[in-house]
């Protein structure tokens, strides 16, 4: 214990390690694997996406030109970005996910 | 019913239909499923007499998931991020050691430099395990700051997941036949960075840990497992290491270990003291083998891919930071696996710590428990259900 007596007095002086969050952001590290979108104008449909995911959370439906995802289903691998041959899947720092329901988001083609 | 007998009886304790004589004159404590030194629920019911531990019956099946069942429904590919969620502190090291099962049924060769970054990744996790570990052992036996210090140092490690992976906590970098990520020069600067910082935390509390009396007090001649009956009952990692035993599955070689010159620590106290001096050094010790690795490290690919479906069956081992884990994969020639056998190293660890226990006064329950690392949620793998 008294050697560790110097850390607990600077502790007494220095901010706290933790941050308090609702009130203070986070800056997001790049590089964090966070929510999902489509851009729809890219996507031919292949259904490699839904192939590799892993949690079976994307459902491809190339006749009706739409891409239904599940994210409270999604691990966040990023499998489904590195496998897209058209870089349609769009990955961002947002891990802020958490909702009231667990929806799916439908994503379609315009025509 | 069978299941309890089995465990009672390989911990040298007495059968179910011996304690009800018993009860007569000791009494029975129920410790857990819901318990505040535990971290994850199992039953542990005490015969005690006073004060004093006369016998104890684990009971496992809180927290059962089905991930067994799960591997033989799922596409074998997929089946990396499943075993991933066996255990959340060591999930990189089951998916590895779950691809090492495919690579060698299915004959791909991983590539020289796919083997170091995954013998990278495995220390990494030893060593957040370890350091979590170091902490929850020392709130067990009430030395908060320590436990607070320990905690605020480990983020660092899992910034660093952040950083490099995407995720703080599961890397998912694991692909059958090699590795999905790279670590290239400019990321080798920030683990050798990070990692040096920490390094000096870590070595700060070497004196607090190897001579501090009141941890020495709480520890020392506190669950002792002789190194005969370390090896009879199975016990794996650090708990059959404090004991006196070299037993390492890293001294296999497999991975990268084998060009590490890697060595086991060994501590010969049979008590819960040098269990946690073997995690303590093991921590020290992940520093050294990550710069290593890092700076042997060869140039070349990193994936190699495979072409066929697993057919035939296999037997993988790896070292979990609690001990030995061990996979048996069983494939049909199709994309769905016949059987997926998963042994964590808490499972072997149970039938030691029920012998450890016995002798022992109740207020030494927290500190025996906990000197194995249980990792409740990993092991379970049975569910015993009553028929009415």
């Amino acid at each position: 214990m008294p050697k560790m007596l110097k850390e607990v007095l600077k502790n007494l002086i220095s901010p706290p390690a933790t941050v308090n969050y609702p009130f203070v952001k986070p800056t997001p590290v790049p590089g964090t694997r966070g929510a999902l979108t489509w851009d729809m104008s890219k996507c031919d449909q292949c259904q490699d996406c839904e192939r590799v995911c892993p949690s079976v959370a994307i459902k491809v439906y190339p006749e009706e030109k739409k891409v239904e995802y599940q994210p409270f289903k999604c691990l966040f691998c990023y499998l489904c970005i590195d496998n897209c041959m058209q870089n349609a899947i769009v990955g961002s720092d947002n891990f802020k996910t958490a909702d009231y329901e667990k929806k799916t988001e439908v994503y379609e083609t315009k025509q | 019913m069978k299941h309890f007998v089995k465990l009672t009886v390989v911990g040298g304790a007495i059968g179910m239909s011996e304690i009800s004589n018993k009860t007569k004159k000791y009494s029975v404590l129920p410790f857990g499923p819901q318990h505040p030194v535990l971290p994850e629920p199992v039953h542990l019911k005490f015969l005690v007499d006073e004060e004093k531990i006369v016998d104890v019956l684990p009971n496992l099946g809180y927290v059962h998931r089905g991930i067994e069942r799960g591997c033989e429904l799922n596409d074998y590919k997929r089946n990396i991020y499943l075993t991933e969620r066996v255990c959340g502190i060591c999930n990189f090291i089951h998916g590895a050691t779950y691809s090492a099962g495919i690579e060698k049924i299915t004959d791909t060769e991983v590539p020289i430099r796919a083997k170091y970054l995954r013998s990278i990744w495995s220390e990494l996790q030893r060593l957040q395990s370890h350091l979590l570990w170091l902490g929850l052992f020392a709130d067990a036996i009430g030395f908060e700051s320590l436990f607070m210090q320990i905690w605020r140092d480990r983020e660092m490690v899992l910034s660093l997941n952040e950083k490099t992976n995407g995720h703080r906590i599961h890397l998912e970098t694991n692909l059958i036949g090699g590795a999905r990520k790279d670590i290239d020069e400019s990321l080798a600067k920030v683990y050798k960075e990070d990692l040096s910082v920490l390094r000096k935390k870590v070595e700060a509390l070497t004196p607090v840990f190897h001579k501090d009396p009141g941890i020495k007090q709480k520890c020392e001649g506190k669950g002792i497992l002789p190194k005969s009956k370390a090896r009879f009952l199975g016990a794996v990692g650090p708990v059959i290491r404090g004991s006196g035993l070299k037993e390492d599955i890293r001294m296999t070689g497999y991975e990268a270990y084998g060009q590490l010159d890697f060595e086991p620590i060994v501590y010969n106290g049979e008590d819960a003291y040098s269990r946690m001096l073997v995690r303590f050094d093991e921590t020290l010790q992940a520093f050294d083998l990550i710069d290593k690795a890092l700076k042997q490290m060869p140039e070349g690919p990193i994936l190699n891919k495979n072409t066929k479906f697993p057919e035939g069956s296999t037997v993988v081992r790896s070292e979990q930071p609690r001990g030995e884990l061990f996979y048996y994969l069983e494939g049909n020639g199709t994309n769905k696996l016949d059987r997926c056998k998963i042994r964590t190293p808490t499972a072997a660890n149970i039938p030691p710590l029920v012998n450890m226990l016995i002798g022992y006064e109740v207020p030494d329950i927290p500190t025996i428990v906990h000197s194995i690392d249980p990792c409740i949620s990993c092991t379970e793998r049975i569910v015993y259900l009553k028929e009415k």
